[in-house]
């Protein structure tokens, strides 16, 4: 038994039957439909987020004007500035000892390269507030040491440690992505290997590393927010330790929302600046 | 050239002197497969030497044994009469006498042309910034390119970019030239350029082994030219005869595929 295929809105006539004798829908209309039933879930799910939440619980508790403007300047001169020096310093020290261990990693010694695995794989392990714990409180009393800097100096420090296994796999990766034929020509010129690493291998390794590398900086804005558990001077406190303190000053919270903006403002440029390298690179080959 | 060679001292001033290049015996195995079956090969001063031969045949893999770039399992090289599997070689020092072209350019993407030519110059041979730059400007300027000193190499055609890592390899002021396919990853109508650079080489008396397809080249430029199949010398002898009147059917077969 046929259907007029006229009955299925917006196909022309006279489409082939389908295996059950029904007419077959076009693709196009096929695809049209489908996607007119995404939106329609859409819709609906935002509904239902907005009919189930408590705006008035919402507004009092998270979006308190007065509160928020009382955590002005202060969340920028100390707390916004704090989290950028802190992701600075780590970002810069991760890197250094990151590029060493993705040197040993990648050495003809042996023992080189077992320490920086071994390194490696160890603090890729352990989440990193378990370190920073460590650093702030274990490594002190185990070495009768006290870090630079107090308890935020001994933070970064961890920071730095746990970063550096991260950085130091993905500037790997990126010198194994240079061409042979770029040592080879670079040897074949007489150039030492260490200067065939510096001046030919390096350099492109790094370009090549720069949207992974950055998007390990934007990971590590946000891991500063881990130093709250080493617990820091009142003018020491980034942003999610000022908004916490905030929190239990004021019984309310809206500073956590303040301080969510303010990781927004300063993450959000560097992720679409890594789409941008990504496409850039892409082009650039 | 009474220039610096203090890795190796001829005995007083014999006519000849030792061979350019010269390889005794020699054995290459990658793994379980021997690719270089005990060749014996030289190259005298100023002889323009090409080999031919199937892929396969082992002629790239000789060719990058000459300054190391593969390690030989067996036997011997030597470059102008120095060792250059002795442990004790300099072999960055022989390396800067030793020019070598790539088929695949392999400049540096990241450097400009002019800096291309002078880095290893500054790093390996300690030159200074201004003797560098001059001695690269001339040779960009010998291969015709003096007006893309400040352009990278992305910016040139293939045939440009080989010319470039020509005037590279020149740079050095090497005593002899290795070229390893140079033409084979050109447009044809590119190969033209690079071929002529190369014949004026020839001209001026530059010591060259040029492993090619090129059988035009190997006829006019080619002094001497080595048929390699299976990891030997299969023949060798005047370009002219080996490519008119081939000796060997293995050469045989292989010149009626190509010519």
């Amino acid at each position: 038994m046929r259907t007029d295929s006229g009955t299925v809105p917006g196909t022309a006539p006279a489409t082939m039957p389908g295996p059950a004798g029904r007419p077959r829908m076009k693709a196009s209309t096929r695809r049209r439909l489908f996607r007119g039933v995404l939106y329609a879930v859409f819709v609906l799910a935002v509904l239902l987020v907005g009919f189930l939440a408590d705006w008035q619980a919402i507004r009092t508790n998270f979006l308190d004007l007065d509160v928020a403007r009382e955590m002005f300047p202060e969340i920028v001169v100390t707390a916004v500035k704090n989290t950028v020096i802190y992701t600075v310093i780590a970002f810069i020290g991760g890197l250094a000892l990151g590029l060493i261990l993705a040197l040993m990693k990648l050495s003809p010694v042996g023992p080189y390269r077992w320490v920086a695995t071994a390194y490696i794989e160890l603090f890729r392990g352990l989440p990193a507030l378990l370190v920073i714990f460590g650093f702030a409180f274990a490594v002190p009393i185990a070495f009768n040491w006290r870090p630079p800097g107090g308890s935020a100096g001994a933070g970064l420090i961890a920071l730095i440690i746990v970063s550096a296994a991260y950085i130091a796999e993905t500037i790997r990766a990126g010198i194994q992505a240079v061409p042979p034929g770029q040592v080879e020509a670079a040897r074949s010129l007489g150039m030492t290997p260490a200067w065939t690493m510096v001046s030919v291998v390096l350099p492109q390794a790094f370009r090549i590393v720069t949207p992974p590398l950055t998007n390990e900086l934007v990971i590590l804005i946000k891991d500063t927010s881990l130093l709250f558990i080493a617990g820091m001077a009142l003018g020491d406190r980034e942003l999610t330790t000022f908004a916490r303190d905030a929190v239990s000053q004021q019984a309310n919270a809206t500073p956590l929302v303040v301080a969510a903006l303010m990781y927004l403002i300063i993450t959000l440029p560097l992720t679409r600046l890594v789409a941008w390298l990504e496409r850039h690179n892409k082009r650039g080959r | 050239m009474a220039m610096h060679n203090p890795a190796h001292q001829a005995p007083a001033a014999s006519t000849a002197g030792p061979p350019a290049i010269e390889v005794r015996n020699l054995h290459k195995s990658f793994g379980e497969v021997e690719v270089l079956k005990g060749i014996d090969f030289h190259v005298d001063q100023g002889e323009v030497v090409c080999v031919i031969g199937p892929s396969g045949s082992g002629k790239s893999t000789l060719l990058r044994c000459v300054n190391r770039l593969e390690e030989p399992t067996s036997g011997t090289v030597l470059v102008e009469g120095v060792d250059i599997t002795d442990p004790e070689t300099d072999l960055d020092l022989v390396r800067t006498r030793i020019g070598m072209v790539f088929q695949q350019f392999n400049l540096f993407p990241h450097l400009s042309v002019l800096r291309n030519l002078t880095l290893a110059q500054q790093r390996a041979k300690k030159r200074g910034k201004a003797e560098a730059v001059e001695i690269a400007r001339k040779n960009l300027a010998k291969v015709g390119l003096a007006h893309k000193e400040d352009a990278f190499p992305a910016q040139l055609s293939g045939g440009q970019q080989q010319r470039v890592a020509i005037a590279r390899a020149l740079s050095m002021n090497p005593d002899m030239m290795l070229f390893d396919e140079p033409t084979s990853a050109l447009d044809p109508e590119l190969v033209g350029d690079v071929l002529e650079v190369m014949r004026q080489l020839a001209d001026e008396g530059m010591t060259m082994m040029v492993v090619t397809h090129e059988m035009g080249f190997a006829r006019e430029v080619g002094d001497r030219l080595v048929f390699m199949d299976g990891g030997v010398v299969v023949e060798q002898g005047d370009p002219r005869e080996v490519l008119g009147n081939p000796q060997h059917e293995r050469t045989q077969a292989f010149l009626s595929k190509v010519l």
